[in-house]
Formats: structure tokens, C-alpha cells, sequence
């Protein structure tokens, strides 16, 4: 008799519910296949990382390269609320932001997508009905992801009834530092299900892996689990979305479609507050995934108050004079 | 309502030149001995900007007679100030000087670049920051040094005579002056005949820092001049960077004196990668290996040995890397590789890659627009070397990178081994014990694991075999300006 | 030998190559006298190829020595140490006759030898903690610079000290990790062909040290061209050649120690001062991340 290693592997064993893309298709045959995959992916070395994130951090971005990438930044924000004490008329104040950036200057593009809970995913589809603009909502017992996988389920299933097209959900982080890997792929593919035609955005919550080894890791399980967006953060833990995390994780854009034909979009989300900011990553996507990953399709900056640095960058470049914050509004 | 259009995705990044304002090149420089700039009696030379072939400036030519006043002005200053210097006020003046350069980086980073063609970015970010933190680190030493390791009472050599290349012209400079000085010797250095602009404004640094006459003297020229500051029968020391081939003449030329000899020559530096490197970090190494300085250095990683089970995916991951360099304008802030040093330089790059075809291996280049004036030659790449191909072994001192490939540990160091060199080495992977074991086994001076031409102060730099001998940096680096120092 | 009419055994006296006595492939000997010339023995006089076949079998005993740990090569040149002590009266009778000293004199000389021959051994261990350590880097990396051996060292062994010169010049070699390729005292080599038994009796591999009794006018310019010797002492340079030698080894950038005025004394304190020529400084960075 054959000796086998891996009994999972045997047929007779419960089948994946979704296989990976090939050459992947047979990675997830078992927990053991599993973990050899990802660990098997080449490592990451932290200080090499950081100091290519801060080179590309160097570029001088200036003139119209600097216009340019302020109104692709625009166009590419998923303009957030995220508070315990979010209320319609807050949603729709930042809806009528989201399409109308910046008042004075009707040649502002819109953002992307108004980012919400669940239950508010109803007012954003109304308010921005017509525009073009997305409706995001979170799920999954975000930011947490501490809830029975029916629980978060019902999350996704009630985010997508409210209206929104697209959901931001939270990987299992304790299942992923304990090695279950499959079970954090397993869920991925079941809200991917539920999400039906609402595009699924991952959050590997990269501020708890710690590792860039870990986010290269989790990137790789959302992607094989069907994710359309990888995400940094939930923008609740610190740190977010360093440039080093959004290299590794392009890196993971990168490779996958080269492996596979399949393009994965990106989103870093949390603590990119400045113009500045901004430009480093949009330079970063440019060196690192390519040219494919600049539009709002294939990238999106998770942000709230990125928005208005944008704006006042947006028209200091249009007067020639510095701005305040009284010409942008509040939201 | 409508909808403004979405931008085009084509980030194209708008000319950021650095302000070319800062620098004043006077139309003429004399020399500057014993305090004072003053007329060399040698044929007056030009220099010329790489990237444009404009002439800079007219830079004085010293004969033998100009380089004897300069000697004879070093062993002054060494007899009646510097040596008698109490050892704290030594290294006051070396803080000043450390000081001076870091309020003045971008006038040197913008000089540096406009003689040598190197990109700002590194002349900003690595060669004026470097050359600051040498005379920072050496200050601190010159009250300090019986406490080395180099015996009870260290002593000063004399008057050291210094050679520089033209790579680094002003962090080759540091490396041989901030040692020099700390330990009590004074010097007359010799820039590279194609930069020696910064050269000339350090001498300003020096008057600024009302460092004492005769401490420092700057000699420029061409061979003739650095054969004549060699040769010269009152010098106590030689230190020189540059080729292997003028180094030979040079251990030749100090044969049978009293004189103290270091060399820092030529390399061939193997970059070991092997299939369980970190990839995406490996590349970033190969590139900054190579294509740093446009491969103007000794210690570049020129030939990449990569395990042959990872081969194609390294290759196709560095050539798409490669396809983001930006080449041009050095004064760009967003241009990573320069122009070539010199049009000598350039014809030897083209000789040695054609020959590299014309042997069998496999030219690669990135498509890439060079300018139409200056000194340039794309990044460029060849597979399929063979160690017996003449870009397997001989220093192109270009952004030329030689693949081999290797099977087994033992292959890779017996491959890297393999060079009359021994400068550098660079080691990728992710097993420690591994690494641990082949960097043992490398016969280099420096090996890099995971990294690659990182440099610093206080760690000691130099070669083996005929890469040189002595030490640059740190502790060790001390010893070749000390009487009787043991190390 | 009054009062003795055995007939006694007279000794053939060979170069010392890759652990085993061999004549010099040129079959030449010449004559070696007493300090008041009176015949001692024949001696072997190495030739070019002999010394082409000393480096050979120095290089290939490169990698082991050199691979060793420091502590073994500490025992095994303790272990020379031992030996040396047992041949103790047979070195001070060489010793006397070949340098023409007292008795007294050849005996502290050969103490002196032994000793220094002990204090090298014991500096196998301690070299990488007072030559080598930690660079403290601006960055985020492990640095660290220890010495290592630099490969084949040619020897040029004093004329005058025919054993502790030779010890004197050649222990240190050994202690760093270094082989040895050594051209003995011309006129004095009996000691050093007594060495060479010392060595082949203790736990020196073969080819770590190899003794070619002759000329240092004859064989050290093939040394010092020679490129696969990394280093070459020049102390027992003849009077005016050194610089025709350092000349030569300047050709592959050898690491050179120039011959002193006059012969030193050997008694003094040498410090670290013949093991630094030959020892590398390699300095490897890692980077040090999670």
C-alpha cells in the first residue's frame, strides 16, 4: 500500500468548497498542503522591504505629475465613516462630499465609494444613487471579526440587501496566527458566496500579523479564496498602512496575476492622512505592481480625512497660493 | 451633472531637477597648499560634466615641484602644529569639519554630482551623508586612541600621501583624510584627474574651519601628479583607491622604503543567491549591487550567481525591475542611474559587454532613451556567462551584470572564489546557518548578507587577495596611520 | 668519541614538504659548517621546483588548517611545544655549534624558542576577540569584523637565530590559521631540519609547514612572484635583495613584511606584530528585521 501523508488528500475527503485559480487549484487539498504553500512562499526581509518602501518614498513628485496624481488619488478614495455614532444624516453629509469633493471647483473628480456599516449601506445607495459611486460597507463583525461565522455571514448578507455593491470583511486573525490557515481561507470563500455580485474586499489587518512573512501569507490566502481587493486595516489598530505592508502586498498583486491572469485590486486603508502620503503610494503601485493597478478598478485609498489634504494640495496647485481648512468643508 | 473624466493611468513623473544654483564653479582652480589656493606650474586641465560634455572648469595641473611645496607644507604643519596639537583639539577641528559639510551637503551633493554624472539622489542621500558621518566618527577618535587596541602610546606616521578615484570623489576623500587626520598625520591628496571639483571645495571647508595650514593639501592632476605624491621621498604613508593595475605600481614604487601601504583596489564581487533567498529583497540587492554609481564600484556585485532552480524567475523579476530605472539627467531628483564618469570609461564598458557578446552570452537591456550628449550605457544585462567569459572576471566598472548559475552550496562558493579578487560578496537567503557557513568560506572582505554596498564608519572595508590590503573604517582602520600599531 | 669506537650513524638531512623529507629534486646539496667552520653536515639545497611543490602542498593544506577550530590548532601547536621540550638537548647542541654560542647561551635560546613557541599556541583562541567584533552601525543591521587567515605565507626565516628566529617567524604564521612555505637560515638550517622532525612527530597535518633548507638569494624571488602565495615575510632577505623581492610581490598585491635594519632581537616582546600581516579582516553585515 501507498503510504500517505496526507489523509485529507485521499479521495473520499470532503472536497474544497472552492478550489484556488490554477496552478493553485490543489494547494487547499489539506491543512498540511496549506501551510506548505504559504510557508513555502519566499520570505520577506523586513529591513530590504523598508528601505525599498523608503526609496520609492523619495521620488519628487512635483508640477503635473503632481496634479495628476492628486486627482487619481481623489478618484481612487473610499471616502469612510466608521463610528459608533454614525447616523444617516452623517452618511449623507459624506455622500454629498463623496460627490462633490470640493464645492468651488466643479472640475473635481468624485471619489470612488462612501465607505459604512452595514446598516447605513442603505442611506449611502440612496444618497449617491445616479453617481457612479460605490457603496462599501463592512462586515463580518469588523473590526473585530469575533463572531460566529453564521453571525458574520448574516452581516454580509444584510450589508448587500441594504445596497451596498461592495464589502470590506475582516480575515480571522486568531485562526491565522494559531496556523489554521484553512479555516481563514474556508470563511473567505463562504462571504465571497454570500457577497454574491458585491465585490469582496479583504482586510488582513496587518497592524496584528506583525510580520511581513504574515501579510505576505494572508495575501495569498485571500487571493486563492477569491477576493477581488486585498486591504490593509480596519483603520482601528495601529499601525495601518505602512508603505512596507502595501509593498509586500503589491508584490502579492503582482505575482498572483502573473501566476495566474487573475488581477487583484489593493487598498490600503488607515493612517494615510497627506497628499504626501498618497503620492508615495500611488508611485509605490506604479514601481511595484504596474501601471494596470492605477485606477479606482484596482486600487483605492481607505480615508476620511486624506480627502480634504487632497483638496487643499488640489488648490494650492490651482492658485498658486496656500489654502486653509476653512475652503474645504467638513464633514 | 457630469462626471469629470477619470485621469488617464500614465503617471509620468515631471523633471524635479535639483537647482544647479547653489554651486559657484569659478572658471579656474589652483591647487591649494599650505593654507592658500594657489597656480600649479603643470599643464592646466578641463573638467568636464559627464552628462553633457560641458566644460566645468579649468583645474591646475601640479608638477613634481608644486607637489614637493605641498609635501614640504605637510611636514611643517606636522612638526610644528599638528603633531604637537593637543590630541582633544585635533578632533574639535575634525567636528568642525564633519560640521561644515553636513551645512553645505547640497552644494556638495550638487557638485559631486555635476563633475561625476552620479545621480542626486545618491550623491544626497549616500556620499555626502557618508562623508560627514567618516569625519564625525574619526573626530571622536583622535583623544581616543590609546584606548584602540593599537598599543599604549600610539604615534602618528608623518605626512601621508593619498590617491583617490574618481567613483566616490568626495567619500573617498573622508575615508582617507578623517583617519589621516584623526590620528595626527597631515596629508596631501590627490583627486582624480576627472573630479576633482569637490576635492577643491573641501579645501574651502577647510579654511572655513580654520584648520591650520599645511594640514591638508590638494593636489590635482593626472597619473603624473599621483606618482609624483607616491614617490615622493618625505611621505611617511600611501593610501590609495583605484585599480589593481596602478595599485601593482604603486606597491612597486614604495618597495624598499619605510613607507606604509594601503590599497583598496579592484573587485569582482560575487552576489550569491539561492532558492530559498527572499526574493523580491534579493532583486532590490542585485540592482542596488550593481546599478548603484552605475556600477562605478569596486565592490559591486557584478557577477549574480543564482541557484539554478530559481534562475528564470529571478531573471524575469530583476529584468522587469530593471524596466523601472530611471536613466539621466544626475541632477533629477528621480533619476537612479547616471551618467558614465568619463568617455574613457565608456569605451571600456562598450569594449568589454562587446566582447561579452562576441563570446557567447546573452545581452540584455531594458528599453531606455539615453540622452544625446554626455557619457551613457544602459543597464544592461547578460545571461549565460561562463566563468572562462572575460565578463565573468575582468572589473567593467559598469552597470554591466554577469549571471552564472550554481547547483550546491559548494558550487556557489567555489564560483565566487574564483577571481583573482576578493573586495566583496553578497550572500541571499534565509536560512542563518547557511549563511554563517558561506560567509566563512567567501574570501572577501566584505560580505553582505541580505544587504548589499552598505557602508558606514565604523565598519571596516577592504579587500583580499589582489583587492587590496589594509583596512578602511572602524578600529582597524586606524592602524594603517599609527607607528607600530599591530593591526 | 674517545674511549668509544662505535662508528657512528651520520644523518642524511632533507628538505621538509608536504609532511615528508624529501631530497630537493635537483639532487644538490652543499656543506654546512660550525660556527668555526668545521664541516657539520650536508645539507639539501632546494630548488625553484621544490619550493613550486612546497606551495602546492601548502595550499592544499590551506582549507583544513585554516577550517580548524582555534582551539584544536591551539592543542596541536602545544602539542609541537611537547615534542620540541624532548628534543630539548639535541636543539642546544645544534643550536651552539650553528650559532657558535655557550652552551648557556644556545640553552636559554632554545627555552626562549619553546617558550614562544607555547605563547603562539596559545593565541590561536583569543585572536578573533582582540582583532575582531561588533561594528555598531547606523542601521538596522548585525555587524561584525573578525580576522582570518590570509592563505600561503613564504617565510624568508632569519639568518642569524637558526631557531628561535625561526620559531619567532614562522609560530605566528601558524597560529593565525596561515601555512607556511619557509625558506631556512642557509648557513644554519640544522635546527630548522630538526624542526621539521618535531613536526612531523607531532599533530601538524602535512603541508601546514614546509622547510626548504638553501638559499633565500635562489628561491625567494620565485616566491615572491609565485601567485598563489598570498604573503611573504622578508626578514631573512639577503642584505640588498629586499626590495627586488617586495618589487616582485607587488605583482599580485602580496602582503609583504619588509626586513628589519639588522636582525632583531628576538628575545623582545613581539606583540601581535608578525600575526597582523597575515591575518584578513572580514566584516559581514545582516540585516536584522522579524
Amino acid at each position: 500500500m501507498t503510504h500517505v501523508l496526507e489523509p485529507d488528500a485521499l479521495p473520499g475527503a470532503t472536497p474544497a468548497v472552492h478550489a484556488p485559480l490554477p496552478p493553485y487549484d490543489d494547494v487547499t487539498r489539506s491543512d498540511a498542503a496549506f501551510r506548505a504553500f504559504l510557508h513555502g512562499l519566499p520570505g520577506v526581509d523586513q529591513v530590504g522591504a523598508e528601505a525599498r518602501a523608503a526609496q520609492l518614498g523619495t521620488r519628487s513628485i512635483k508640477t503635473t505629475s503632481k496634479a495628476w496624481a492628486i486627482d487619481t488619488a481623489i478618484s481612487m478614495v473610499d471616502l469612510t465613516t466608521l463610528e459608533g455614532a454614525d447616523t444617516p444624516g452623517k452618511v449623507r453629509s459624506l455622500a454629498a462630499k463623496a460627490r462633490q469633493p470640493d464645492p468651488s471647483d466643479p472640475s473635481c473628480p468624485q471619489v470612488a465609494a462612501v465607505c459604512v456599516y452595514g446598516d447605513l449601506a442603505g442611506v449611502a445607495r440612496e444618497a449617491l444613487e445616479g453617481t457612479g459611486i460605490h457603496v462599501a460597507a463592512v462586515a463580518t463583525a469588523f473590526p473585530s471579526g469575533r463572531a460566529s461565522r453564521s453571525v458574520k455571514i448574516a452581516d454580509v448578507r444584510d450589508a448587500v440587501d441594504n445596497g451596498a455593491d461592495e464589502i470590506d470583511m475582516v480575515i480571522d486573525r486568531g485562526a491565522f496566527l494559531t496556523g489554521r490557515y484553512l479555516d481563514v481561507y474556508e470563511e473567505i470563500v463562504a462571504v465571497k458566496e454570500a457577497c454574491g455580485d458585491a465585490h469582496l474586499k479583504v482586510i488582513l489587518e496587518t497592524g496584528e500579523l506583525k510580520t511581513l512573512d504574515n501579510v505576505r501569507r494572508a495575501s495569498w490566502i485571500a487571493m486563492l479564496a477569491g477576493g477581488d481587493f486585498i486591504k490593509t486595516s480596519t483603520g482601528k489598530v495601529t499601525p495601518a498602512a505602512t508603505l512596507p505592508v502595501g509593498l509586500v502586498m503589491l508584490e502579492a498583486v503582482r505575482d498572483f496575476r502573473i501566476a495566474t491572469g487573475r488581477q487583484i485590486g489593493f487598498k490600503p486603508a488607515g493612517g494615510i492622512k497627506t497628499t504626501k502620503d498618497a503620492v508615495k503610494h500611488l508611485v509605490m503601485i506604479n514601481e511595484t505592481a504596474g501601471p494596470d493597478w492605477l485606477d479606482p478598478d484596482w486600487f483605492r485609498f481607505g480615508a476620511s480625512s486624506l480627502l480634504n489634504d487632497l483638496l487643499l494640495q488640489r488648490q494650492k496647485l490651482r492658485t498658486g497660493h496656500y489654502s486653509g481648512p476653512d475652503y474645504v468643508t467638513v464633514d | 451633472m457630469t462626471t469629470p473624466a477619470r485621469p488617464t493611468p500614465v503617471f509620468e513623473y515631471a523633471p524635479a531637477p535639483e537647482s544647479r544654483s547653489i554651486v559657484d564653479i569659478a572658471p579656474s582652480y589652483g591647487l591649494f597648499v599650505d593654507g592658500e589656493f594657489v597656480d600649479g606650474t603643470g599643464e592646466p586641465f578641463k573638467t568636464v560634466n559627464p552628462a553633457t560634455e560641458e566644460v566645468l572648469t579649468e583645474v591646475s595641473t601640479a608638477s613634481e615641484a608644486d607637489v614637493d611645496r605641498a609635501v614640504r607644507a605637510a611636514r611643517r604643519a606636522f612638526e610644528k602644529v599638528w603633531g604637537p596639537m593637543r590630541p582633544a583639539d585635533r578632533g574639535k577641528y575634525l567636528f568642525r569639519i564633519a560640521r561644515l559639510l553636513q551645512e553645505r551637503a547640497r552644494e556638495f551633493a550638487v557638485l559631486e554630482s555635476l563633475d561625476n554624472g552620479k545621480p542626486i539622489r545618491e550623491s544626497r542621500d549616500v556620499d555626502v551623508p557618508l562623508a560627514a558621518a567618516h569625519f564625525f566618527y574619526h573626530a571622536g577618535w583622535a583623544d581616543k586612541l590609546e584606548h584602540a587596541g593599537l598599543g599604549p602610546a600610539p604615534k602618528p606616521l608623518g605626512v601621508a600621501g593619498q590617491v583617490i578615484p574618481w567613483n566616490f570623489p568626495l567619500l573617498m576623500l573622508a575615508w582617507k583624510v578623517a583617519p589621516a587626520l584623526a590620528t595626527g598625520n597631515t596629508v596631501v591628496l590627490k583627486p582624480a584627474e576627472t573630479t576633482p571639483l569637490t576635492a577643491l571645495l573641501f579645501a574651502e571647508v577647510c579654511r572655513q574651519a580654520d584648520l591650520p595650514a599645511g594640514v591638508v593639501n590638494i593636489v590635482t592632476g593626472a597619473g603624473d601628479t599621483g606618482r609624483a605624491v607616491v614617490e615622493h621621498g618625505d611621505v611617511d604613508k600611501v593610501a590609495f583607491t583605484g585599480s589593481t593595475d596602478v595599485g601593482r605600481s604603486i606597491a612597486r614604487a614604495v618597495a624598499g622604503t619605510r613607507k606604509k601601504l594601503t590599497l583598496e583596489l579592484g573587485g569582482k564581487a560575487a552576489n550569491i543567491v539561492f532558492d530559498d533567498a527572499p526574493v523580491d529583497q534579493a532583486v532590490e540587492g542585485i540592482v542596488q549591487g550593481i546599478f548603484f554609481n552605475q556600477g562605478h564600484v569596486c565592490c559591486a556585485g557584478s557577477r549574480l550567481l543564482v541557484q539554478e532552480s530559481i534562475h528564470d524567475e529571478v531573471i524575469a523579476s530583476l529584468q522587469r525591475r530593471i524596466g523601472t530605472l530611471r536613466v539621466g539627467d544626475p541632477l533629477d531628483k528621480n533619476t537612479d542611474i547616471g551618467a558614465i564618469n568619463s568617455a574613457e570609461q565608456l569605451a571600456r564598458i562598450r569594449e568589454l559587454s562587446d566582447i561579452g557578446e562576441a563570446e557567447g552570452a546573452q545581452r540584455w537591456q531594458p528599453a531606455c532613451e539615453l540622452p544625446a550628449r554626455g557619457y551613457w550605457f544602459p543597464p544592461t544585462v547578460f545571461t549565460d556567462v561562463s566563468p572562462a567569459h572575460r565578463i565573468a572576471r575582468d572589473e567593467v566598472f559598469g552597470p554591466v551584470l554577469s549571471v552564472l548559475t550554481f547547483r550546491t552550496p559548494d558550487e556557489a562558493v567555489a564560483k565566487a572564489n574564483n577571481s583573482t579578487y576578493g573586495l566583496s560578496a553578497g550572500i541571499w537567503s534565509e536560512k542563518g546557518s547557511r549563511i554563517l557557513k558561506i560567509a566563512d568560506q567567501l574570501r572577501a572582505g566584505v560580505v553582505w548578507a541580505n544587504t548589499f554596498n552598505k557602508f558606514d564608519p565604523t565598519s571596516p572595508f577592504g579587500g583580499y587577495k589582489q583587492s587590496g590590503y589594509g583596512r578602511e573604517g572602524g578600529r582597524h582602520g586606524l592602524a594603517a596611520y599609527l607607528k607600530g600599531a599591530d593591526q | 668519541m674517545i674511549g668509544n669506537d662505535r662508528l657512528a650513524v651520520r644523518k642524511t638531512y632533507k628538505l621538509y614538504v608536504n609532511g615528508a623529507f624529501p631530497r630537493s629534486e635537483s639532487g644538490r646539496t652543499y656543506e654546512v659548517t660550525d660556527a668555526k667552520g668545521h664541516f657539520l653536515a650536508n645539507i639539501s639545497r632546494a630548488s625553484r621546483k621544490d619550493a613550486r611543490d612546497a606551495v602546492v602542498a601548502a595550499r592544499a593544506a590551506f582549507p583544513k588548517w585554516s577550517g580548524a577550530t582555534a582551539y584544536n590548532r591551539g592543542q596541536v601547536l602545544y602539542r609541537v611545544a611537547e615534542v620540541m621540550e624532548g628534543r630539548h638537548v639535541q636543539f642546544c647542541e645544534e643550536v651552539a655549534a650553528g650559532e657558535g654560542l655557550s652552551s648557556s647561551k644556545a640553552r636559554a635560546a632554545v627555552d626562549a624558542a619553546i617558550d614562544r613557541w607555547v605563547w603562539y599556541a596559545g593565541w590561536t583562541d583569543k585572536l578573533a576577540s582582540v582583532l575582531g567584533g561588533a561594528n555598531p552601525v547606523a542601521g538596522p543591521y548585525f555587524d561584525f569584523s573578525l580576522p582570518e587567515p590570509t592563505g600561503v605565507v613564504a617565510v624568508l626565516a632569519p639568518q642569524q637565530s637558526s631557531l628561535l628566529g625561526l620559531v619567532s617567524v614562522l609560530a605566528p604564521v601558524l597560529a593565525t590559521g596561515c601555512t607556511a612555505v619557509v625558506v631556512t637560515s642557509e648557513e644554519r638550517p640544522i635546527p630548522a631540519v630538526t624542526l621539521g622532525e618535531v613536526l612531523a612527530t607531532s599533530d601538524v597535518p602535512g603541508g601546514v609547514v614546509n622547510l626548504l633548507t638553501g638559499a633565500a638569494e635562489e628561491l625567494g624571488p620565485w616566491l615572491a612572484e609565485h601567485a598563489d602565495v598570498d604573503a611573504i615575510d622578508l626578514t631573512g632577505a639577503p642584505t640588498g635583495r629586499a626590495m627586488e623581492f617586495e618589487r616582485e610581490a607587488a605583482g599580485t598585491i602580496k602582503r609583504v613584511v619588509r626586513p628589519p635594519a639588522t636582525e632583531p632581537d628576538w628575545t623582545a616582546d613581539p606583540g601581535l606584530s608578525r600575526m597582523t600581516p597575515f591575518l584578513e579582516t572580514k566584516t559581514v553585515w545582516h540585516p536584522m528585521g522579524v
